[in-house]
């Protein structure tokens, strides 16, 4: 299936239907006219900065903010004594844990909040944060996951009743006893302590709002950096207590979320509390630093890793036992059910019966968070999990890492196929992707090359990775997040000209909404996509949803998009009967207009539909006027896509510098709308995954020194690093969405890594290596090849 | 203290404090929100402008130091309705997806056309190196400078 071919194409020379499309965003963007949460000016709005702790473990003995509060041009200085008169000091996570909104009692991680100040302007506010006089009692802290359950460990949540240690939840999936007894009757079992360390997905504009309390109608306005305002709006009306209905939340344009902008953060209920407390818009906007060291970080799960197979090469099951950090206060974003997010999906793409992962979770005294950075809700590390392992178990059978992949592979007549852990996989035709990757990458050569290279002394490396991702959450009966289930709404207004407006409960950071949204209710109803207006980002002006996050504006938001276009379609249809005066049943659909079966002159086309909706027309019974539709689209499945990609690398072991030579990328997303888009997002996510691999790491030393806390220190990939992407596709719809997509955002950030780490590990393996942990920075490889390798998320004496 | 300075072709001048950052005078005194900051420490590149002709990071210059130079910023590359090529370029090859390091990139782009007119790959990445994108992966940035200096008087832009 071609999504590109014989789609007729507007006056303005865009496809009416899925296809190359220029986005209608990016006139803003070009001119520097986007609107961004920092670019929000109001009259009297007034400026804030917040106070943070130096400490990673500390008992506050004192604040005395006197000397700030005299500072000239400041408003208010508020610290968590203030919040804690409003009942404001905590605030629940979207995990049913608590965190500090200012600390009180403790300071659990450096950079938790302590106090926040409201002046005249940004500037000032920074001065006064120097004249606040904190007393400290440093505690010790609890930096390594691994000790964090050591009886002499100190207390972090020793706020909470009944809790005597660093202990969150322990969870499983999958049969013990199915797997323990696959492993016992197999030929061969390999085993590999992996880590995927701290990252922080940094996007390039930092977190931030402007809140704004109108003190005469009681009406919160908040503009803020959130995928999901809809969400937000009601846990600011659940935990402030202020009526829903005078919450307008307002996402405007956003500089990258990729996760970091799902959570709320204190720095945003501060804003809101600045502005009740002075009575003025208040702007909160964290710097860089502020950025990497307090908000939402991803990963930190250390896994231990165990594969059973035959000689042969058949995988017979597979066990991990997961040490995950979440951090001082468990607030991860997830559906409820699952603590350690979907991370059962480890078993990957290949066929076998037996499975079986535990996940133990612990405090530590670094920045709360967990799920971000475009993991799918945990499925990157699961995907590095079982790439990982697959290739040590290659590397000790001696046998070609994709031979061994595409011995087992699902095959396509198994689906939908569910998996030792409980997944419904829709649809896949793995080896064919796996195919085209192999032969765009040129596969047999680069092995060749690589056989010449060795003989000369040159360290390349060809690394694969294959993954399935499920995206799209709900169902909204197994998936919710606070109780709000996850499904989304959309409504869709056909004015009386034949123009279209379709609101959306999801919210873009970058992914091009308006332009593919437009394409899919295009597509349904013949309106072109430039007459349709896409309008989201604003509670007061959409529909309800949980927001973009988990690649599910496609699967769910775009299955809705589809569904309601469909729902104004079969109005129209009723409509068109009475203007032709004619039976409902006797008319026929095509490219947007409903016309006469074997009299296809006598039609009406969507656009004189929709003025006769809105006319004197006599309509039947039952019909009312207008054109429009609503609809709440609750998924019955995840969707699940999946892909194959090839990197290829060359060492030098003198140095332990890797360069990145090829990266190759068959994504296989279902239908794809617009390909311009989706190959956009995949080499996104590619790049992300380089930085991963190869460079990226929020480490800390005993002392809870957040080591990554600005970007010289966390290094991010440039346009040096990165290589000229080269992609492929195939095109396996999902069964039951509505157009067959399946939701793309994250595919190649959870792909990739394991693809980087596998064709370093390939090109030094020559030399005794045979794991080694991201990120690959020239020191780590070198220390792997000097076969003293050391824990990448901690700088300490080893 | 007073600063004048010229900027995208008009005069300004304010009193502003000895310590303001470019970035902050052009964002906030000037309200030209096109010019972006996203870090402390002049890694990222999303605030870059022309100070007399050269790229600049602005957050590494005080508006003190702008006192009496030129200062061009995104919002003149444009020419009324129509988009400069490197502006078209962004827009053909899907160069940006969520803007934010998109004008400091085309700034850059633009000098450095202005200096090459017909770049390597390789020079194109190089030109850019200083500046960090999260969202494209830099292929269709290049990309879209390359079709810039491709397309160097092109008034249309196609599908």
């Amino acid at each position: 299936m071609t999504t590109t071919e014989a789609v007729p194409t507007s006056e303005a020379g865009n496809p009416i239907g899925f296809g190359r499309m220029l986005r209608k965003e990016d006139a803003r963007f070009l001119r520097g006219e986007g609107n961004y949460v920092d670019d929000v000016n109001l009259p009297g709005m007034l400026h804030s900065a917040i106070l943070r702790s130096p400490y990673a473990h500390a008992r506050i003995v004192s604040i005395d903010a006197s000397a700030a509060e005299a500072l000239e041009g400041v408003h208010a200085v508020i610290t968590g004594a203030t919040l804690e008169g409003l009942g404001l000091a905590w605030m629940p996570t979207l995990s049913y844990d608590t965190q500090a909104v200012l600390a009180t009692d403790k300071v659990r991680f450096q950079g938790q909040e302590v106090a926040f100040v409201v002046a005249d302007s940004r500037y000032i506010a920074r001065d006064a944060l120097e004249l606040i006089e904190v007393e400290y009692e440093p505690l010790p802290p609890v930096m390594d996951a691994k000790k964090a359950m050591d009886p002499d460990a100190p207390v972090i949540r020793d706020d909470k009743e009944g809790q005597t240690n660093n202990f969150i939840y322990d969870w499983e999936a999958g049969s013990k006893d199915d797997t323990e007894a696959a492993f016992a009757a197999a030929d061969v079992v390999v085993e590999q302590d992996m880590l995927y360390p701290r990252v922080h997905p940094a996007p390039m504009e930092t977190c931030g709002s402007v809140a704004h309390m109108d003190s005469v109608t009681g009406k919160l306005t908040l503009w803020t950096t959130t995928q999901a305002p809809h969400a937000h709006r009601t846990v600011y009306a659940l935990v402030a207590g202020l009526p829903e209905q005078k919450i307008q939340v307002i996402s405007p344009d956003i500089g990258g979320g990729f996760g970091n902008k799902v959570p709320i953060y204190p720095g945003y209920v501060c804003s809101v509390v600045g502005s009740i407390v002075t009575g003025k818009p208040v702007k909160w906007m964290e710097d860089r630093s502020e950025n990497l060291m307090s908000t939402g970080f991803a990963r930190d799960y250390h896994m231990k890793a165990s594969i059973a197979a035959t000689r042969e090469g058949k995988i017979l099951a597979v066990k991990v036992d997961v040490l995950a950090d979440h951090g001082a206060f468990n607030s991860v974003a997830q559906p409820t059910k699952y603590p350690a997010g979907f991370f059962h999906i480890f078993t990957g793409s290949y066929d076998y019966p037996a499975a079986h992962c535990s996940v133990r979770a612990v405090y530590t005294n670094k920045a709360p968070g967990g799920v971000a950075y475009a993991c799918s809700f945990r499925i990157t590390e699961a995907a590095y999990c079982i790439e990982r392992i697959v290739d040590c178990l290659a590397a000790e059978l001696e046998m070609d890492p994709a031979e061994l992949r595409l011995k087992n592979l699902l095959r396509p007549e198994q689906f939908p196929y569910t998996t030792p852990t409980g997944w419904e996989y829709d649809s896949g035709e793995y080896e064919k992707t796996m195919r085209v990757a192999m032969e765009i990458a040129g596969y047999d050569e680069l092995r060749r090359e690589q056989a010449e290279k060795r003989a000369k002394g040159e360290y390349m490396g060809i690394g694969l990775s294959f993954f399935t991702e499920g995206v799209g959450a709900g169902p909204r009966k197994h998936m919710d997040i606070l109780g709000l289930g996850m499904a989304d709404g959309c409504d869709l207004r056909v004015h009386p000209t034949g123009k279209a407006q379709v609101r959306l409960s999801v919210q873009s950071q970058g992914q091009g909404h308006e332009t593919t949204f437009a394409q899919i209710v295009a597509h349904e109803l013949g309106i072109p996509p430039e007459d349709i207006e896409v309008i989201h980002g604003d509670t007061d002006n959409t529909p309800f949803g949980l927001g973009t996050y988990g690649s599910r504006s496609t699967p769910v938001s775009g299955a809705a998009a589809a569904m309601v276009a469909r729902r104004v379609r079969d109005k129209a249809r009723l409509i068109a009967a009475a203007a032709l005066e004619c039976a409902p049943d006797d008319l026929e659909w095509d490219l947007g207009r409903w016309f006469v079966k074997g009299d296809p002159e006598r039609g009406r086309t969507i656009q004189e539909i929709a003025m006769d909706a809105h006319s004197a027309l006599d309509l039947p019974d039952g019909v009312e006027g207008h054109l429009d539709a609503q609809v709440v689209y609750n998924p019955p499945n995840l969707t699940y896509p999946y892909g194959c990609y090839i990197c290829v690398v060359d060492v030098d072991p003198g140095t332990g510098q890797v360069k990145v030579r090829r990266f190759v990328a068959v994504d296989d997303c279902g239908t794809r709308i617009n390909p311009m888009i989706v190959e956009g997002q995949v080499h996104g996510g590619l790049a992300e995954g380089i930085g991963m691999a190869l460079m990226q790491v929020i480490a800390f030393d005993e002392d809870g020194n957040n080591l990554g806390g600005s970007f010289m220190d966390y290094l991010l990939p440039t346009a040096i690093e990165c290589p000229n992407w080269e992609l492929g596709e195939t095109v396996t719809p999902s069964p039951h969405h509505p157009i067959g997509a399946k939701g793309v955002g994250e595919s190649a950030t959870v792909g990739s890594p394991a693809a980087v780490v596998n064709a370093v590990v390939d090109a030094i393996s020559p030399l005794g290596v045979r794991h080694a942990d991201m990120p690959l920075t020239p020191a780590n490889v070198w220390r792997a090849i000097q076969g003293r390798p050391v824990r990448t998320d901690m700088a300490v004496e080893q | 203290m007073q600063v004048t300075m010229t900027v995208n072709g008009v005069e300004h001048t304010r009193e502003v404090e000895p310590r303001m950052l470019l970035v902050h005078f052009i964002r906030d005194e000037l309200l030209l929100r096109g010019t972006h900051w996203g870090c402390d420490t002049s890694n990222c590149g999303t605030c870059v402008l022309w100070v007399d002709g050269e790229p600049v990071k602005s957050c590494t210059m005080l508006a003190a130091m702008a006192d009496g130079r030129e200062v061009r910023t995104v919002e003149s590359l444009a020419q009324g309705a129509e988009l400069d090529p490197v502006q078209k370029g962004f827009m053909e090859c899907h160069g940006l997806q969520c803007g934010f390091c998109t004008p400091g990139m085309m700034m850059t782009g633009r000098w450095l056309l202005d200096q090459n007119p017909n770049p390597s790959e390789g020079e194109i990445r190089e030109a850019i190196s200083g500046q960090i994108c999260r969202c494209t992966g830099y292929k269709n940035i290049v990309e879209a400078i390359q079709w810039a200096a491709d397309n160097p008087a092109t008034s249309e832009v196609t599908s």
